[in-house]
């Protein structure tokens, strides 16, 4: 609690204690007012004098004022009858109890979202003189070599130039694997060293660097209104001017009716307390309060999971998505060239890689590296000889004194081995080992491990479409995409044709859907603006992905797709609940109260206990882990 | 010119309406309240003096909503 809730706290306290008291001790007429004037003045002073500034300020309709006309009206109606002040007093105490709960729940759950985003750097660890000293990170020029012990955060983006260490990314990618840096590696702000020095070389400002533009769009998160919210400001604007006039209205039509007819209490009295209980009733606190804190919540939950949503807008449009498009490369494969398959292989595969890995050993062409890679450690060279490298062909060379022959189709001709075709998609080398044909190794990029269970998690979320867009050839398109399970592909796209296509795909889908492109961003911004959601995958490190796109994803882990749209639709399950449920007992309490069947006391329960309820639902969007 | 402010407000509808107020308050091109980060950001209008529109802005906010607290 903090100093103010603190306060309020105690004011409520003495306050109760002394309406108690007061029960106990007999006196009436003027001394019993005054009496009860004290309570009164300690829990209500800051509300009256709200609701006087209110009304000099010209913002008359708020819940300060409704909460002032009913409880002085409460204690006028207590003057001219019985001389009952406890009504008065107890709806302002119940009122306040409600806020500083609300106040209390609501920092609680800002503060846990805040030290979940807490990335911000203090400062940076330069050497000067032989000393360490902390500067400003905003002073930091690039190129500066910068030093982060173990449990400090890394303030700007570099490459390591020195010493190795497990970097922890959760707070960036919601990722509880640590990742291994060493020298040479390039290393993003934000992430937080574990366990060794690392000197740094700056490659950016701070002010370009990750961290900051993460920050950067969390902190404009709240300026992107969603439908719903607008709805609630505007519903707020005319709600309460409404319900002034028809609690006047129920005050002075009533009493003027009964003059005509015998069926209606006469008694102004009647009438009037139950207007100023339809006052009390009609404090639309838990629908202002609770709208706001659920997106609030959702997008902080989200957050700590890895995904940045731009907005409560894109939250909403993100629950309504029946359609998601995915690029194919660097979104759902890898992006980068690996063994994919070895096929009619005469060797067991790990002799046929170890061959091809030596007799590749001294070649830097890309598919030699991405067989050493699946090799799994480095050639040993000495066991290598007569190397020899054909242009456009492939390789010759001896290993462990056997010949080995590795390439194309043309080499397999040029040396006169009879070679099977491969039927998969990709780059095919052959090998043939002391002159005989031994199989063939296929190279292509392959699909990120989750892609699979990403697009069957959509389908099961109730996405109705998925479709990929590539500009890779056909056939390994149709590879990828029936793998996949995808319901549809367009494959050799230029960029521009991904535009158009997504223009096309955009009229198809059907009205009040909403149509979600997910990309890696790096050629891609110009779809990802055009969709109505576009989500950014893998953005540690990408400038553009983060401006250009509305969710950005952290890591580049396609399952993060569907657990986005299912946080959205948990985050709008809560929004809706709310106001259904919000409106509806403010409705029936009304009601109520109107035609005499619940008092002050009723009324000003049903407000805390809605606006509590209400507030313990929207704090429910937070919770995400297991979505 | 776009500043930073930290802030201090209670709920979230008084941000809203601080983020209202702020952006009818001349000399400011746009302002955004963050409830979350407990932040205002202001764009102000070229050549505006930020002093005195910021002096401005308080004033607004604290019409609206009497506890918030913007340090400048």
């Amino acid at each position: 609690m903090n100093k103010k809730q603190k306060k309020m706290l105690t004011r409520i306290i003495i306050s109760a204690v002394m309406l108690i008291a007061l029960a106990f001790i007999p006196v009436s007429g003027i001394v019993r007012f005054f009496l009860y004037l004290i309570p009164y003045i300690v829990i209500g002073y800051d509300i009256l004098r709200k609701a006087w500034r209110g009304i000099l300020n010209r913002q008359i309709f708020d819940e300060n004022f409704l909460m002032t006309i009913a409880t002085i009206g409460a204690i006028i109606i207590g003057i001219i009858n019985s001389g009952d002040y406890t009504e008065a007093i107890a709806v302002m105490l119940f009122y306040q109890v409600g806020e500083l709960f609300q106040s209390y729940a609501v920092g609680k759950s800002r503060r846990n979202i805040s030290e979940l985003m807490d990335i911000r750097p203090d400062y940076a660890n330069i050497e000067l003189e032989g000393k360490l000293i902390k500067a400003d990170p905003d002073e930091v020029a690039i190129g500066t070599i910068i030093i982060v012990n173990p449990g400090e955060k890394v303030p700007i983006d570099g490459i390591v130039t020195e010493g190795s260490s497990s970097l922890n990314t959760s707070a960036l990618t919601g990722e509880s694997l640590p990742r291994d840096v060493k020298a040479g590696d390039e290393i993003i702000s934000g992430c937080i060293n574990m366990t060794g020095v690392l000197k740094i070389r700056t490659t950016r400002e701070f002010g370009e660097s990750t961290v900051s533009k993460i920050l950067d769009l969390v902190e404009n998160a709240g300026s992107r209104k969603s439908k719903s919210e607008n709805f609630i400001s505007k519903f707020a604007a005319i709600y309460t001017p409404a319900v002034c006039c028809i609690a006047l209205a129920l005050a002075v039509i009533p009493p003027i009716a009964s003059i005509f007819t015998a069926y209606i209490d006469g008694r102004a009295g009647v009438w009037i307390y139950r207007a100023l209980a339809f006052l009390v009733a009609s404090c639309p606190c838990a629908l202002v309060i609770s709208i706001p804190l659920s997106f609030f919540a959702g997008l902080g939950g989200a957050s700590s999971e890895g995904i940045l949503v731009k907005g409560s807008n894109y939250m909403e449009a993100l629950s309504k998505t029946s359609c998601v498009a995915f690029d194919k490369t660097g979104t759902l494969t890898r992006g980068v060239f690996e063994v994919n398959a070895i096929h009619h292989h005469t060797l067991p595969e790990e002799k046929l890689i170890e061959y091809a890995a030596h007799a590749e050993g001294f070649s830097s062409h890309p598919i030699a590296l991405s067989i050493i890679r699946s090799y799994g450690s480095e050639p040993d060279l000495s066991r290598v000889s007569d190397f020899q490298e054909i242009s456009g062909n492939g390789i010759t060379a001896k290993v462990d004194g056997i010949s080995i022959a590795a390439g194309n189709d043309k080499l397999m001709k040029n040396l006169c081995i009879d070679y099977k075709p491969c039927h998969m998609a990709g780059t095919v080398i052959h090998m043939a080992v002391d002159g005989k044909y031994a199989g063939h190794i296929v190279i292509s990029d392959i699909l990120k491990p989750n892609s699979v269970r990403a697009v069957k998690g959509l389908k099961k979320a109730g996405i109705k479409r998925t479709f990929m867009l590539t500009g890779d050839t056909k056939s390994a398109a149709i590879a990828v995409a029936e793998e996949l399970g995808v319901d549809d592909f367009r494959c050799e796209l230029l960029p521009q044709d991904k535009v158009d296509l997504i223009e096309i795909l955009l009229g198809e889908n059907p009205r009040g859907t909403k149509l979600a492109f997910v990309g890696d961003g790096i050629n891609d911004a110009p779809v990802l603006s055009r969709a109505d959601i576009g989500i950014a995958m893998g953005a540690m490190g990408s400038d553009a992905a983060i401006e250009a796109a509305d969710v950005v994803l952290m890591d580049d882990d396609p399952m993060k797709i569907v657990k986005a749209i299912r946080i959205s639709r948990k985050c709008m399950g809560i929004v809706y609940q709310n106001i259904v449920f919000a409106i509806a007992i403010k409705v029936l309490s009304l009601i109520l109260v109107a035609l005499g069947m619940a008092n002050m006391w009723i009324a000003i329960f049903a407000d805390v206990g809605v606006m509590i309820l209400a507030v313990l639902n929207a704090i429910r969007a937070l919770f995400v882990k297991k979505l | 010119m776009k500043k930073i402010y930290k802030i201090e407000v209670d709920c979230a509808n008084c941000a809203n309406k601080m983020e209202i107020s702020a952006n009818k308050t001349p000399g400011v091109k746009s302002a955004a309240v963050n409830f979350m980060t407990q932040k205002m950001t202001v764009e102000f209008d070229e050549g505006a003096d930020i002093t005195a529109v910021m002096k401005e802005v308080e004033k607004n906010c604290k019409k609206v909503e009497d506890d918030c607290v913007i340090y400048m």
